[in-house]
């Protein structure tokens, strides 16, 4: 079964005419040609398929195209601007953030999504914003300190101020339970053990 | 490339017409909502419904009603992300929001849906892998084959309820609103739920859960606590629920439930039983945090071994029940161990 679907990717409509049952990741690579957007493991385990949808971080390979119609998908193809990289993308490069970079587009808009609901996250709010998105080189620290960086320009440069303090209602703020047991949710990225918890270490 | 298998999807627009089309292809069809669970499963040859009835265009699925006052309804279209974060539910059903909010990671959070998480199916070692990993192996009476791999003599699958929110709401008192083409019907939560790993779920094949239901609130308080291997991404493979209502010093009511022990949420009604008219002493807490243990029967089938996990209930209730009590020592959900 194919459906003709209109698809807006970074800003522009695209239509399409696919079998229905391709993942929003693979239109992307294969009928767009849009390959910044990493195919990994096809079974939401590693993050690196990550698109945004209306703004919020979603895996591409999970995602049907058809159910996307009207929505706004953004890839990493869609981040800099007017030929000027993303802060993200010039602080990821500044700080060797990237090694092999297979996981950096999916990083890379995750941490646009949050920046965007949180010009100054703290550094744990980005490791749990990031806590979907696996890098097997970096070990996370460079990949903390570059949102970091951006987020300090971004927010200096005035850019997002008039989101500063707008935070949305409960999101992301701690939880009664998160205030309760401290460290309830803490996710580990960046405190995994060595050796520990490689992504395909357990079947899931 | 692990691709979906073909498929004919249909994106009715109300749970009337989403009913109908379940009722209308029988057996060829499924109902899909965050396809989170479903198409990780479909990639695997788990699942090769020859119809899918897309969920997500169905507005009454959608959305948080009431207070904790008066009781809460919650759309089952209703994603993760916006049950961690509804400050309702953070205020009145804690553990609610910290079960939602510890499923997988935040991907999956924002796509997966609370009727998808009531309804994931069950996960054991030999079956959550690629269909030729399971061929090799020569497969089980899960999917495609007449033997279990875990309990080779048993006549049954024993693979693992690996829901986060299902002991919560379970621990809540919450109802579940099923909507079928002939009709609707409101069961108790639990009734959902039968101890089998290929037929977990009672409900017939065409009922769609609608609503979850869940009552007042009030003088209730609850805790989850999860053990996985890493803090993000991985199922749970030994969930705690507790909910207390307090009599003044005293327990008044008391609900303990354990997930990942079972092919179901298993209720330990004796632990509960030992908190009512009591005061929550260090003393009654090891107490019942060992009769807590007694239900917990986890096999071999998931990370970890399963006397670590049997172990860690009596560990996980301890801390949930000092959480809820005040006492120092509450608390850490997502353990790690090396
Ligand atoms: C890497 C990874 C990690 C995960 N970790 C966790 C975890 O830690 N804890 C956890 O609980 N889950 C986990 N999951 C599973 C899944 O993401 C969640 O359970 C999620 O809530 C499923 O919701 P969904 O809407 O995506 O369900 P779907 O995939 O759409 O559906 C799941 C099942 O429920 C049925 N279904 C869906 N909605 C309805 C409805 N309204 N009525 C009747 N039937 C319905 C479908 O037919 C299907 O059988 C994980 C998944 C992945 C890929
Ligand atoms: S418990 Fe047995 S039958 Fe069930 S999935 Fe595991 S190996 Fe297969
Ligand atoms: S490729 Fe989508 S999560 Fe790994
Ligand atoms: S840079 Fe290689 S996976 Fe992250």
């Amino acid at each position: 079964m194919k459906s003709r679907l209109s698809l807006s990717v970074n800003g522009e409509a695209h239509d399409v005419l696919v079998p229905v049952h391709k993942t929003l990741l693979e239109v992307l690579r294969e009928d767009l040609g849009l390959i910044g957007t990493k195919h990994g493991c096809e079974l939401g385990e590693c993050g690196t398929c990550t698109v945004l949808v209306d703004g919020e971080p979603v895996l591409s390979c999970l995602a049907l195209p058809a159910d996307l119609g009207g929505r706004e998908i953004l890839t990493v193809e869609g981040m800099a601007e007017g030929g000027r990289l993303h802060p993200l993308q010039q602080a990821f490069a500044e700080l060797g953030a990237a090694q092999c970079g297979y996981c950096t587009p999916g990083i890379l808009v995750t941490a646009k999504a949050l920046l965007a609901g949180r010009p100054t996250p703290t550094r744990q709010e980005i490791k749990e914003a990031l806590a979907g998105n696996l890098c097997r080189c970096t070990g996370y620290t460079k990949i903390l300190d570059a949102v970091e960086l951006a987020s300090l320009r971004l927010d200096h440069s005035g850019l997002t101020s008039p989101n500063v303090g707008r935070r949305r209602p409960g999101e992301g703020a701690p939880t009664a339970n998160e205030t309760d047991h401290s460290g309830l949710t803490s996710p580990n990225v960046g405190r995994r053990r060595p050796g520990e918890g490689a992504p395909t270490a357990n079947p899931t | 490339m692990m691709r979906l298998p073909p498929f004919t999807y249909l994106a009715p627009r109300t749970l009337h017409a989403a009913a109908t089309a379940l009722a209308e292809h029988g057996a060829d069809a499924m109902p899909v909502a965050g396809g989170t669970d479903l198409f990780p499963n479909m990639k695997r040859r788990q699942f090769e419904p020859k119809v899918l009835v897309g969920l997500r265009g169905i507005r009454e699925l959608t959305g948080i009603r009431g207070r904790g006052r008066e009781g809460m309804t919650l759309g089952a279209g209703t994603t993760l992300s916006a049950v961690a974060a509804h400050p309702e539910i953070v205020a009145h059903y804690g553990a609610l929001a910290t079960a939602a909010g510890l499923v997988s990671s935040p991907q999956l959070r924002n796509m997966g849906t609370l009727g998808g998480n009531v309804c994931v199916d069950t996960r054991c070692n030999y079956y959550n892998q690629s269909h030729e990993w399971r061929k090799a192996i020569g497969f089980c009476m899960k999917k495609d084959g007449d033997i279990c791999l875990v309990a080779p003599g048993s006549s049954r699958c024993w693979a693992v309820s690996s829901s986060d929110t299902a002991p919560v709401l379970w621990s809540l008192g919450a109802r579940v609103r099923l909507v079928g083409a002939s009709g609707e019907r409101v069961v108790p939560l639990e009734a959902l739920y039968r101890d089998d790993g290929i037929q977990y779920l009672t409900k017939q094949p065409g009922e769609l859960v609608a609503d979850i239901v869940l009552p007042p609130a009030d003088g209730w308080t609850s805790a989850y606590l999860k053990l996985r291997r890493r803090g993000s991404f991985d199922f749970p493979v030994l969930g705690v629920a507790v909910a207390l209502r307090m009599d003044g010093d005293r327990v008044g009511e008391a609900r303990i439930v354990l997930g990942a022990v079972a092919s179901q949420p298993r209720p330990a009604p004796d632990a509960a039983a030992a908190l009512a008219g009591e005061r929550l002493t260090p003393e009654l807490i090891t107490r019942v945090a060992d009769l807590a243990a007694g239900p917990s029967k986890p096999l071999d089938n998931t990370d970890f071994t399963h006397p670590y996990r049997k172990k860690m209930t009596r560990v996980f209730v301890a801390r949930a029940l000092r959480a809820l009590a005040g006492l120092p020592g509450g608390g850490r959900a997502a353990e790690e161990v090396a």
